[in-house]
């Protein structure tokens, strides 16, 4: 599904990735933990396509293609889902509009017809009710005045609707209330599927006790330090990071 | 980072303007320049009454006196006005008694501007009055309009056929000595749109007219004037275009509006008059002044604009609301790129008691252009109970481009509630990077996200032109954001 060789990644010439290695198989969650400033954002930004981030070494590849030869867009119908740390607010545009245009450029590249507008509706109330978002927030501009919580939901609102071959949860616990982590968390587990794969990054190990990851790496410095199971991510709890940033330092 | 803003915004403001065609046509034109002389030959050529002349003459000896306005936001060479010529007409022949008589060119031309002169291939009823350079070429529906007592014929006619009504409401808004650009049109004007609701009428059908500009080095002054009377209803749209050409060309029109009670009138344009190249060179100096009058208690006028073309607009749709209860409205689109330059707005004057008016403003700039809103809520001494509310918006695509606001409020009866909100905001990378990622590209997203904006404009045009205006606003912006 994805793989990372040798990943070097830079913003304004300071190197934030220095050498990443990660395979991703179909079915498969991993965890990427690690602390403040470890690289775990410019990670998912260069996966994405964020042109804010100069990738110096490496490759990737996704579903068998040079992911660097796609553009963000492309990478999006290939079926690669970000959902946003901050998810951005499009005031005007409603919900309905955003997403049936990009649903019906998913389709085009997948040569098949738009949706018609009944239809579309009908997979909306279906993808609504799976991932338990409120109705009232699809009635309304692109996260325009929403709730952390509320955009949070909305990203896997939105992932429910693309269903994407690999989607990656960037902190998508942040700032969310213990239900709302709960109902994120449901959501992304109803969408799993042998033939789909999930790269959560988080800070903490609580969203993992509801997402249960088959690996967990540690970024720490621009690169993975350590790969475990999902273990990996209790002891981390337990001895905080300071254990890895030792170990690193010695 | 901002490197590929500069990218993205270069992509999206790319395209060439799709109008700029010359039809090849002959033109009959009169020497350059503006004097008593050209005053009367115009009059001659149009076979005018004495009394038409005379308003002509005198508004020309007004204008003398006047100077160009300066106070608008805008940064204009000196316009030479006795460079310009202020008639061109199309050659054809005198009386038009069916289509065939239209000289197929012209034909042509209005037909690749998507403006079909057929009546029977006119889908939807919309009446087209189409104007080239200087006269009407072509006034579809008039006879289906006739039998409700509806007049709708070009100006010049109007002057021969119905003198009485002209002479009534002719300049009873926007009086020849109004302001520069107005008196020059008074002097000068060739052609436009007259339109007559009679009383209890509401007009079956959408009427248009449509505007060309084609002859070079010439200016365009058309007069455009509609009397709804009593409990009368028209909605009227308003076209514009013209060929790209290296020279600056002039257009100063006059449109009144007189809404009798309880008449509802809705004026729509979309003005796409060419911008100038994306150096700044050439475009269309448009200077308008559109004015109503709710001269009837319970009457309403209601302006919409979406300006996308030319390369200076100086333009300002007011409404002066005389009958009590009646409601005037603007709501406008203005988007400038490149190098153009935008300084338009409102005036709503309330005189009448309970008096309403509502303000809709958004304005767009990408390039290096500046878009200024400049507005007048104004309430009389005996205007009791007068509400307004205003909102003002720019989106900026870029930042090399300005948006600017100027609200006027002159507030003279304490009962009067005015209300004003403005905001500024940037069609953002990250906006365009999230709209991306969930596969839209940039210039999809650009469009939707400017529709977004303008949504609330666009919804208040007629069907047919609202499909339209959303593609140019897409158009206008093509290789721009930011």
């Amino acid at each position: 599904m994805l793989s990372i060789k040798n990943l070097h990644a830079s913003i304004n010439g300071k190197e934030i990735l220095k050498g990443i290695y990660l395979e991703i198989k179909p079915g498969e969650i991993h965890a990427i933990m690690g602390p403040n400033g470890s690289g775990k954002s410019t990670l998912s930004a260069v996966l994405a396509g964020r042109e804010l981030f100069e990738v110096t070494q490496g490759e990737i590849t996704f579903n068998q293609k040079d992911l660097f030869e796609l553009s963000p867009e492309e990478r999006s119908r290939e079926g690669l889902f970000l959902s946003f740390q901050y998810p951005v607010e499009i005031p005007g545009v409603s919900m309905v509009n955003f997403m049936k245009t990009a649903l019906n450029e998913h389709r085009k590249h997948k040569g098949l017809d738009p949706l018609s507008a009944s239809d579309f509706l009908k997979l909306m109330r279906e993808r609504k009710e799976l991932v338990e978002i409120d109705s009232a927030l699809t009635n309304r501009a692109v996260n325009e005045g929403f709730s952390g919580g509320e955009k949070k939901k909305n990203e896997i609102f939105q992932m429910a609707m693309l269903e994407p071959k690999l989607a990656i949860l960037d902190e998508t616990d942040s700032g969310l209330d213990i239900d709302a982590l709960r109902i994120v968390a449901n959501g992304v587990n109803k969408l799993k599927s042998p033939d789909k794969s999930t790269i959560v990054i988080t800070h903490y190990q609580r969203l993992l006790d509801y997402i249960v990851p088959d690996f967990v790496h540690i970024l720490y410095n621009g690169r993975i330090v350590k790969t475990g199971g999902k273990e990996l991510a209790l002891q981390l709890e337990d001895k905080g990071y300071d254990w890895i940033k030792n170990g690193e330092d010695e | 980072m901002a490197n590929d803003q500069d990218k993205i915004i270069d992509e999206v403001t790319g395209s060439e303007y799709k109008y700029g065609f010359v039809t090849d046509i002959e033109t009959e034109t009169i020497p350059k320049g503006l004097s008593e002389d050209v005053v009367r030959i115009i009059s001659e050529k149009k076979g005018e009454p004495e009394w038409m002349l005379e308003f002509r003459l005198n508004a020309f000896r007004h204008w003398q006196t006047m100077e160009m306005p300066q106070w608008a936001h805008l940064n204009i060479p000196d316009i030479d006005f006795q460079e310009v010529i202020y008639y061109a007409a199309p050659k054809q022949k005198p009386k038009l008694e069916s289509l065939d008589e239209v000289d197929p060119e012209l034909l042509d031309t209005f037909n690749r501007l998507g403006i079909p002169l057929e009546e029977q291939k006119l889908l939807t009823g919309v009446a087209v009055d189409a104007v080239m350079d200087s006269i009407s070429v072509k006034t579809t529906f008039r006879e289906a309009l006739a039998e409700q007592g509806i007049v709708f014929c070009s100006m010049s006619e109007a002057i021969r056929e119905h003198p009485d009504l002209v002479k009534k409401y002719l300049a009873s808004v926007v009086p020849a000595s109004d302001n520069f650009f107005a008196a020059l049109n008074s002097a000068v004007f060739s052609d436009g749109s007259f339109c007559y609701i009679p009383k209890g009428v509401k007009c079956p059908m959408e009427l248009s007219t449509y505007f060309r500009i084609n002859a070079a080095n010439t200016g365009q002054f058309e007069r455009t004037l509609i009397v709804a009377d009593e409990d009368s209803t028209v909605s009227y749209l308003e076209g514009c275009t013209a060929p790209q050409r290296d020279e600056n060309q002039l257009h100063a029109a006059v449109v009144e509006i007189v809404a009798m009670k309880n008449a509802d009138v809705k004026y729509s344009t979309v003005q796409n008059w060419y911008p100038g190249d994306k150096n700044g060179k050439g475009g269309i100096y448009n200077f308008v002044t559109k004015r109503g009058i709710c001269k009837g208690d319970n009457s309403k006028i209601s302006w919409t604009q979406v300006e996308t073309g030319s390369a200076v607009t100086w333009k300002y749709p007011s409404c002066i609301l005389m009958g009590d209860n009646s409601y005037g409205e603007f709501y406008s689109v203005a988007v400038t790129n490149n190098h153009q330059q935008a300084d338009t707005g409102t005036k709503m004057i309330h005189i009448g008691k309970n008096t309403r008016s509502r303000i809709v403003s958004k304005g767009i700039s990408a390039g290096v252009s500046n878009n200024s809103y400049r507005g007048l809520v104004k309430v009389v001494k005996n205007a009791e109970n007068a509400r307004n509310f205003s909102q003002c918006d720019s989106l900026l695509l870029g930042d090399k481009c300005g948006a600017h606001t100027f609200p006027y409020i002159e507030v003279d009866n304490p009962s009067a509630i005015v209300e004003h909100e403005a905001t500024t905001s940037k069609i953002g990378e990250d906006q365009i990077f999230y709209c991306n990622q969930r596969g839209i590209s940039t210039e999809d997203a650009v469009a939707l996200i400017i529709n977004g904006y303008a949504k609330e404009v666009l919804n208040k045009l007629p069907m047919e032109f609202a499909v339209e205006a959303q593609k140019l606003l897409a158009i206008s912006l093509e290789g721009s954001v930011g």
